[in-house]
């Protein structure tokens, strides 16, 4: 490698035309140019892609010809191709921490209007990055024991579906689950569109499997609270909700149900169209099959007075009024969290007359009362106990709608076909009219089972509905129906469809904590609340924080393969971190030396890490590397400014607001 | 051979920093003994005209405290820099701008009204202010022109070193004099320009005797509002100390008896502004779940700007939107 010759840094600068999304603005030649006549810049080069590996070459032909010894390239943001460009610096020799990237892309050319003053802002991007990297250092990566077990956070089929891969991997896999029993919504579902499988027997085998795996520890009815570490190490809080009831001696009899006292709870595994008792097992498939006494309705537990026929009847004493809340702390290497989604609260839209008129119903009352094992046994009746001679189908509520959620919900068109199937199978006689705006059957033999449907006699309006109220009791032939209004725009006609249930479609929407459970894990949602992928195309169940994946309907509203092919990319993206014993973790962490360190302890209680130990030998605090994830706290918060984070110094901040402002 | 020279000067200061050198007591005599006291106005009688008949760099060391805020400040700024091989800023108000620093968030007639108008223990009615020239029989009177902005003296000047304090403490000035004998006498290095001279390089907490430990504030007291404890870090009380921002040497004696440290060595090594760095400290180990909370806790710093920066506003990144 050609040294420099006085020891002044000779800084490459390349400048990407990314096709035209640079060039397209920004007029690069000038750029070029510019970045050339800056101080220590040895050579300054226009490509057309630098992240090719052509453009590489140029880079590492120019570090080991010219004795080039510091990087910047000018392309797209860092979170794209920092790690590609660092790897290509340092396979040519130099330490990948001698490379600086200027984002005049995102930051740039996409963003700003003019090409004139896109060019100028390009200028000062460049000079900033060319002013810092003067003063970067070498650095080295530091490498930790990386720990093989896993965290499953949501036991969705999502949830189920990753755990199962990791632990059939070998790996110790901790899947918790908000609810009693894992399953989501998938195992509320009577048929799987578009084969019509039967949710339970391809689900229930899954979640038996999870329950039975030697490598997986299932917390249920418990909520993580903590999480701190990094990727490899990751600490987490898990709290055991009390379940009043020890799980361990538990048989899942059900005795307990049936001698408790308080039977009328709403309950929420049927859409609460039936009630539950206080003391219960959600569906008789639950995993674990294990009973849980409601904190909220147990008259024991909110009175402190009741008969407690359930202890009575509980042949091996599980039941345990004095249990508490448990906090369990877990170890894991990697985390995937798939916490799933809710559905959209159907009153918002008052005219369509959910909560007003009973037979208006929502999707997933319509799941459980076409389920065989739901609250009418699978018999589709309306309230009064009378089959329904027509329905209505209302497509897109609250999807694609500006008022309530601007997206497609990807699912509601298909599943309302499912609904018109699953209603002509057991009522033929019965009309079923689908609503629709447009029909969305983009997966595989999605149109096929669209098709079927349009032969099956469904028929189909293309329009909105507008409202639906309740029949005139002065017209004799629509009397006790309800009426939907619809303008069928093929036909150019507003139609008022008398019919006796009205299932609406709603949304897919993000679980209603989605933002602090976004928070917590140190990972972006969108303003929806669905969690954002690291890249929409290339790493789209990763995210931002390393180490932490995402699956399902979390991360946006899916189908059930697309949720599963998800679970299993998650799961292969874990399981390609743990299946290292080390993890090398960013060096750009915090430094205190003890010389300066005046011991007043203001950051030791501040590191969010905890970081930072006071070592009384020294009379002074120190970061454990291993710990510290350069979060920047402690060097804010030091009053004499001792802490210092490698890779952002003060100098190198500095240096780099001069050239940004030069 | 003749004895190196010293002098000494005071411009806009309280005169503590002259008493100060007092406190090296005895070894005064010890400097009378090594150096020609040449100009020391509160000691000695010397005029102005005796230092401007001297020859440049003829006075080895001076040591000048006080801030400059008139312009006479200003003219022996100059006057001492060109006569003096060593310019030492001495004491906060040279080094940092000290308390008269505070006057920059008015301006010189802002003061002059305060003081010969509103002051409620002057009757003025005429409204008669001193005047800058002033005719009499014998020829005519001039009193020196107050400027709007307190500048320290490195502000002003070219300055050698410094010696933070308000006042420097006894054994921290002899200490630098002593050494400065010692090279003078056996021959060695002065240290590099720039350097702060009697104080140490971390901050006041390292000498501070209270225990310390984690910090979280509910909200801030002044010293009497808390219950005597000679143990607990101040800060850890909620009174506002500026030890965490503030560079050692004095012993931490204000903290040893209760008293916070209000900052007078000035900033530890790598800290520019020192009242910024302690906002940002502060805000760190504020204790609150939310917004309202911290603005509440907020709230009950006494005297935000006199607190952090007491002495150093002058040199501080606050500066007037136009000078
Ligand atoms: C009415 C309706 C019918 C549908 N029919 C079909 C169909 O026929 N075919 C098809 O392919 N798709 C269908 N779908 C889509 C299907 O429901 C989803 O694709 C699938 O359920 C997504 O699974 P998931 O694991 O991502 O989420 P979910 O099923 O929502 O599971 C998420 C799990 O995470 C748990 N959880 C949430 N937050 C936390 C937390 N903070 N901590 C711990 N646990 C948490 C929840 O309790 C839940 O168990 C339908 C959707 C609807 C609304």
């Amino acid at each position: 490698m050609a040294e420099s010759t006085n020891g002044e840094p000779r800084i490459g600068v390349y400048v990407c035309d990314c096709g035209t999304n640079i060039a397209g603005k920004v007029d690069v030649p000038a750029v070029v140019e510019f970045a050339g006549s800056l101080p220590h810049v040895a050579v300054a080069r226009e490509y057309k892609y630098m992240c090719s590996d052509p453009g590489q070459e140029i880079i590492q032909k120019d570090i080991k010809e010219m004795g080039i010894d510091r990087v910047v390239v000018a392309a797209c943001s860092p979170t794209m191709h920092e790690p590609t460009f660092r790897k290509a610096v340092q396979s040519a020799g130099l330490n990948q921490f001698l490379f600086q990237m200027a984002n005049i892309r995102e930051h740039d050319s996409w963003v700003t209007e003019d090409p004139v003053e896109a060019t100028e802002k390009a200028k000062h991007i460049i000079d900033a990055a060319v002013h810092r990297v003067v003063f970067q250092e070498p650095l080295e990566a530091i490498e930790v024991p990386m720990n093989s077990d896993v965290l499953v956070v949501g036991g969705g089929i999502a949830g189920i579906e990753a755990a199962l891969k990791m632990a059939d991997a070998g790996h110790t896999v901790h899947l918790v689950e908000r609810d009693p029993s894992i399953g989501g919504h998938m195992a509320q579902f009577d048929k799987t569109f578009p084969t019509l499988d039967c949710s339970a027997c391809i689900l229930t085998p899954k979640m038996s499997a999870v329950g039975k795996h030697p490598n997986i520890k299932l917390h249920t009815y418990s909520e993580v609270t903590e999480v701190d570490g990094y990727v490899g190490n990751f600490k987490v809080k898990v709290n055991k909700k009390a379940r009043y009831v020890d799980i361990d001696k538990c048989t899942g009899c059900m005795l307990c149900t049936e001698q408790c006292v308080v039977a009328k709870v709403p309950n929420e595994f049927n859409e609460s169209l039936d009630n539950r008792r206080a003391a219960y097992i959600p569906f008789p498939q639950a995993v674990p099959l294990r009973a849980t006494i409601d904190p909220e309705r147990c008259l024991q537990l909110t009175r402190g007075k009741c008969k407690q026929t359930c202890v009575e009847a509980c042949g091996p004493g599980a039941i345990d009024f004095e249990q508490k809340d448990e906090l369990v702390e877990l170890e894991v290497g990697a985390i995937i969290i798939t916490t799933g989604y809710q559905t959209f609260d159907n009153e918002r839209i008052a005219r369509y007359g959910y909560g007003q008129l009973p037979d208006v119903i929502s999707s997933l009352e319509f799941e459980r009362i076409s389920n065989a094992s739901g609250p009418t046994g699978g018999e589709i009746v309306c309230k009064n106990g009378e089959k329904p001679r027509s329905v209505a189908i209302l497509h897109c509520v609250g999807s694609r709608d500006e008022n309530y959620n601007e997206y497609c919900s990807r699912v509601c068109c298909m599943y309302s076909l499912k609904f018109s199937h699953l209603i002509k199978e057991h009522l033929p006689e019965t009309e079923v009219y689908q609503c629709y705006i447009d029909m969305r059957c983009f997966g595989k033999g999605y149109e096929e089972f669209y098709k079927r449907l349009m032969n099956e006699g469904v028929v189909f309006i293309r329009g909105r509905a507008a409202e639906v109220t309740a029949a005139s009791k002065r017209q004799a032939e629509t009397e006790g129906k309800l009426l939907v209004t619809v303008e069928d725009t093929l036909l150019g006609v507003v139609r008022h469809l008398p019919v006796d249930m009205v299932i609406l479609s709603s949304a897919l929407q993000a679980q209603p904590d989605a933002k602090e459970v976004a928070q917590l894990f140190g990972f972006g949602c969108s303003s929806a609340g669905f969690y954002i992928e690291r890249h929409p195309k290339l790493e789209p169940v990763s995210t931002v924080t390393d180490g932490i994946f995402i699956a399902g309907c979390c991360q946006g509203p899916k189908d059930i393969p697309d949720t599963v092919a998800q679970a299993g990319a998650a799961a292969a993206g874990a399981l390609a971190l743990v299946d290292n014993r080390t993890v090398k973790i960013e060096p750009t962490i915090s430094y205190i030396d003890p010389e300066k360190c005046s011991g007043c302890h203001i950051c030791v209680g501040l590191c969010p890490h905890n970081a930072i130990v006071y070592d009384a030998e020294l009379d002074a605090a120190q970061v454990i590397e291993a710990a510290c994830k350069g979060c920047g706290v402690c060097v804010s918060a030091c009053g004499s400014n001792v802490p210092v984070q490698r890779g952002f110094t003060d100098e190198q901040i500095f240096a780099e607001i001069e050239g940004a402002l030069a | 051979m003749s004895k190196p020279k010293f002098a000494m000067y005071w411009a806009a200061a309280c005169g503590g920093c002259e008493i100060a050198v007092l406190q090296i007591k005895e070894k005064i005599l010890e400097v009378a003994e090594n150096f020609d006291i040449v100009f020391w106005p509160v000691a000695t009688d010397f005029k102005y005209k005796d230092v401007e008949a001297m020859a440049d760099g003829e006075i080895l060391l001076t040591l000048f405290n006080g801030a400059v805020r008139n312009s006479e400040n200003e003219y022996m700024a100059h006057l001492l820099r060109q006569k003096s091989q060593v310019l030492v800023a001495f004491g906060a108000c040279a080094a940092q701008g000290g308390i008269p620093g505070l006057a920059n968030v008015s301006t010189a007639a802002e003061i002059k009204e305060l003081v010969y108008i509103d002051n409620p223990s002057v009757q003025n009615p005429d409204r008669v202010f001193p005047v800058e020239r002033f005719e009499v029989p014998e020829g005519e009177l001039d009193l020196p022109h107050l400027y709007d902005t307190v500048r320290a003296l490195d502000q002003v000047e070219d300055v050698d070193y410094y010696i933070p304090g308000c006042p420097p403490e006894g054994p921290q000035i002899w200490a630098v004099l002593e050494t400065i004998i010692g090279i003078l006498k056996n021959g060695g290095d002065l240290p590099p320009k720039g350097t702060v001279l009697g104080a140490g390089t971390k901050t006041c907490c390292d000498e501070c005797s209270r225990v310390k430990k984690e910090k979280k504030i509910t909200g801030f007291k002044k010293p009497w509002e808390v219950p005597w404890d000679p143990e607990t870090c101040l800060l850890e009380q909620g009174i506002i100390c500026m030890g965490p921002v503030t560079r050692d040497g004095c012993g931490g004696r204000c903290t040893s008896v209760g008293m916070p440290c209000r900052g007078c060595y000035g900033p530890p090594p790598g800290v520019t502004d020192q009242g910024a760095k302690m906002l940002s400290t502060l805000a760190s180990i504020i204790d609150a779940e939310s917004p309202e909370k911290i603005a509440e806790i907020a709230a009950t710093v006494p005297d935000p700007l006199g607190t952090f920066y007491r002495f150093g506003l002058a040199k501080s990144m606050l500066r007037r939107a136009k000078v």
